[in-house]
């Protein structure tokens, strides 16, 4: 007899893979410690080598936040597949009734939530040592660091299946992913930089419809992309 | 090597076929379309030493101009273009035709981007004062060339040759969709900062002999590009035989 | 059932009302060829099993076996050739996946998780309704409800065997498909797995068993195949009293050096 069962559905599906993805990292806290104690190192140094007279804090905290957004966040993408390698789990999640885009999904957001727990880390420690006062436009600064995070998520992931792979997989993914992310992170950093310098937030417009734009394209591309990065 | 046949009754080691396409094939004997491009660079390169006049403004560093445009518009448009369509092409039809290709155009077209990226800085240094000032245009390549840099490795890294192919193609596909935002993101940071005086070669009128050695230099590299595409490709088609050989 | 013709089975009219109903193939496969590259992994196969039926494929390292396992999973596209799952051309969508099980001699667990945790996940995975009741249920029939709240990574290389058959099990699959289960298994684990599958066997579902352990895999198998080259090159149903070890062990070994020779 066949046994009764859930159909799958998209969300669902994907929300399971996360949800046990995020389980994992919190059992085991290698990548976020990792990613941690980079941001901490990469605050500290560049406060240590900055000169306050001859940069504004403003110019020099977005460049910061992103250097350690993308590295961290691609410490966290390593291990995205990494996991799934290690006993051959994939195999498991593909011959479940859970479709390939939900999987990729699934996994996306779970680097979401990975790279957004060290935002959560690094903004506060970064305003902090900068002596950032940047008021009520903190608001505008997160959500230019969403929506650059919601791309970076997914090609990241996108390429973190590819480069899992591979025999190089740790020095691939940077190489494969530094030029993606570059209408990202030249964008958020400018419209970020712009809004710590007082300016309102209509003088971004372009920066923010560029990180608007790739975001569209670049998800529905990487979840149409994915299915290809599996064998069959 | 073993033949063991199947239900099917075909030979199992199914070896791309090299000899198949006439203009593609393995060739013996002295190569025609190189030696026509090694002649057409000779003569663009003469010309250009010998028989252009000095630009009365910019001094006879401007010459290399007559490299550095060609190896753009070849390098650029040419090679990405290539990589990028075989790329999706791969990923719809799955030929090992259009993968090899694909990897012909990388490996060419990083050539030719590096000529951009050299003599680019050498006039920059000579004209500006300085070797790199983010230019729109040099900016664009450079990423544009880690880009197929990164795709090389990564075939590099892949070992079974279908998986290669495939990924690879992922790859192309995703950078083919990159390189307008790339353009888009390094022309509105220029926008924001005065940009240095550029090689704009399209702007100034030139002067008729200027031109005629600008198109023997375009027609040159032209001749170049393919020439070497389809060295590339027939040795890439050899390599893959011969894998498919000793793996059979 | 095994690329020789066998007439479908068929209720006479005199039988009594309640004999075995007509009962259609679960897995057919029909001359599956699976090409990497130059060289055929798989090179011809057809078989046909229905429900209850155990297929113990049997052959040296290199022979195909885990190609042709994947193939009638549905993990890889056959080259040629095709393969139909409860009537479904495979690969399939999720529905058919769902259908089948699959363990290998990697325990496809997150080292991380408990195996509780890691049965629950691939219980939602496949759209149990009562996850929480079902993983009780394959986690005491495979002996390891004690250790069910310790991570994987904490447990024996035969516990963690029996945690991933269990992970297989818990959606009550049509097709349980096995790829030397038995490696690591001491004694215990041995016969809990044998009796697990015994009972899914006898619920409907249809196995195939590739082993090295002769034993185990005759004692299960209704239908017999041993694998050379990627294709079949002997094959033998068992009939009413089982198989005879030795006899086949020897079958076994003379093929294997003919077909190194």
């Amino acid at each position: 007899m066949t046994l009764p069962h859930r159909e799958p559905r998209f969300l669902t599906g994907a929300w399971q893979v996360a949800r046990k993805d995020l389980l994992i990292e919190f059992r085991t806290r290698s990548a976020f410690l990792a990613a941690s104690v980079f941001a901490v190192l990469a605050v500290v140094i560049f406060r240590f080598t900055w000169d306050p007279t001859g940069i504004p804090a403003f110019e020099l905290a977005p460049g910061v936040l992103w250097v350690i957004f993308t590295f961290a966040g691609l410490l966290g993408l390593n291990r995205s597949f990494a996991l799934e390698q290690q006993d051959r789990a994939f195999d498991g999640l593909l011959a479940s009734q859970l479709s390939r885009e939900s999987i990729f999904a699934g996994k996306v957001i779970a680097n979401l939530v990975f790279v957004a727990a060290v935002q959560a880390l690094a903004l506060p420690a970064v305003a902090l040592f900068f002596d950032l006062s940047v008021g009520s436009a903190w608001w505008a600064v997160m959500a230019i660091v969403l929506l650059a995070s919601v791309g970076l998520s997914a090609v990241g992931t996108l390429f973190a299946a590819i480069a899992s792979n591979t025999r190089m997989a740790e020095l691939l993914l940077p190489m494969m992913t530094l030029p993606f992310f570059v209408p990202l992170v030249i964008p958020a950093a400018q419209a970020s930089a712009l809004i710590m310098r007082g300016q309102p937030i209509e003088d971004g417009l372009s920066w923010l419809k560029v990180l608007v734009a790739f975001d569209l394209v670049f998800v529905s591309a990487c979840v149409v992309a994915f299915p290809f990065t599996i064998e069959e | 090597m073993a033949m063991v046949s199947s239900t099917t009754g075909r030979p199992v080691g199914s070896a791309p076929d090299a000899a198949a396409s006439p203009l593609l094939g393995e060739h013996h004997g002295v190569d025609l379309l190189m030696s026509a491009a090694v002649i057409a660079c000779v003569a663009a390169v003469v010309r250009a030493l010998f028989f252009t006049p000095v630009d009365a403004m910019l001094g006879a560093v401007q010459k290399i101009f007559y490299l550095h445009v060609p190896a753009a518009v070849v390098g650029l448009y040419i090679a990405c273009g290539l990589l990028a369509v075989s790329s999706i092409m791969y990923l719809w039809i799955k030929d090992d035709r259009i993968d090899r290709l694909a990897e012909s155009s990388a490996e060419v077209g990083l050539v030719f981007m590096g000529i951009v990226l050299t003599t680019g800085p050498i006039w920059g240094r000579s004209s500006w004062g300085t070797w790199w000032a983010w230019e729109a245009r040099l900016t664009s390549t450079l990423f544009l060339w880690l880009l197929v840099l990164a795709y090389l490795v990564l075939r590099g890294a892949v070992e079974s040759q279908e998986s290669r192919a495939r990924l690879s193609a992922v790859m192309g596909s995703l950078a083919a969709l990159l390189v307008p935002f790339i353009h888009l993101t390094v022309k509105l940071f220029r926008g924001m900062h005065p940009e240095p005086v550029v090689l704009a070669p399209e702007k100034p009128k030139l002067p008729i002999e200027m031109l005629t050695t600008f198109g023997m230099a375009m027609v040159a590299f032209l001749l170049l590009f393919f020439a070497l595409l389809r060295m590339r490709y027939r040795w890439t088609t050899m390599r893959d035989a011969r894998a498919a050989l000793l793996s059979a | 059932m095994l690329a020789h013709d066998r007439p479908t089975r068929t209720v006479p009219p005199s039988d009594h009302a309640n004999a075995a109903p007509v009962l259609a193939p679960i897995l057919e496969a029909r001359a599956v060829v699976r090409r990497f590259g130059g060289r055929a992994a798989v090179d011809g196969v057809s078989l046909t099993l229905r429900a209850g039926d155990c297929l113990a494929l049997f052959g040296p390292n290199g022979a195909g076996k885990t190609t042709l396992l994947r193939l009638l999973g549905g993990l890889i596209k056959p080259t040629r050739g095709e393969v139909c799952l409860a009537g479904h051309t495979l690969p399939g969508d999720g529905a058919t996946r769902r259908l089948v099980g699959l363990i290998s001699h990697h325990t496809m667990l997150y080292a991380a998780l408990t195996a509780r945790e890691n049965i629950r996940f691939a219980a939602e995975c496949q759209g149990v309704l009562d996850v929480e009741g079902e993983t009780t249920r394959v986690l005491t029939h495979l002996q390891v409800l004690d250790r069910a709240d310790t991570p994987v990574r904490s447990l024996s290389r035969g516990l963690q065997q029996r945690v991933s058959i269990a992970r297989a099990l818990v959606h009550r699959p049509r097709l349980v498909l096995l790829d030397e289960p038995y490696t690591g298994l001491d004694d215990v684990g041995a016969s809990a797995l044998t009796e697990a599958l015994r009972d899914a066997q006898q619920d409907g579902a249809a196995l195939v068993l590739i082993t090295h352990h002769l034993h185990e895999g005759l004692a299960l198998a209704t239908d017999t195949a041993i694998m050379l080259n990627g294709r079949f090159a002997y094959t033998k149903q068992a009939g009413a009293h089982g198989i005879d070890v030795t006899a086949y062990q020897q079958q076994y070994r003379s093929l294997v050096s003919e077909g190194a020779a």
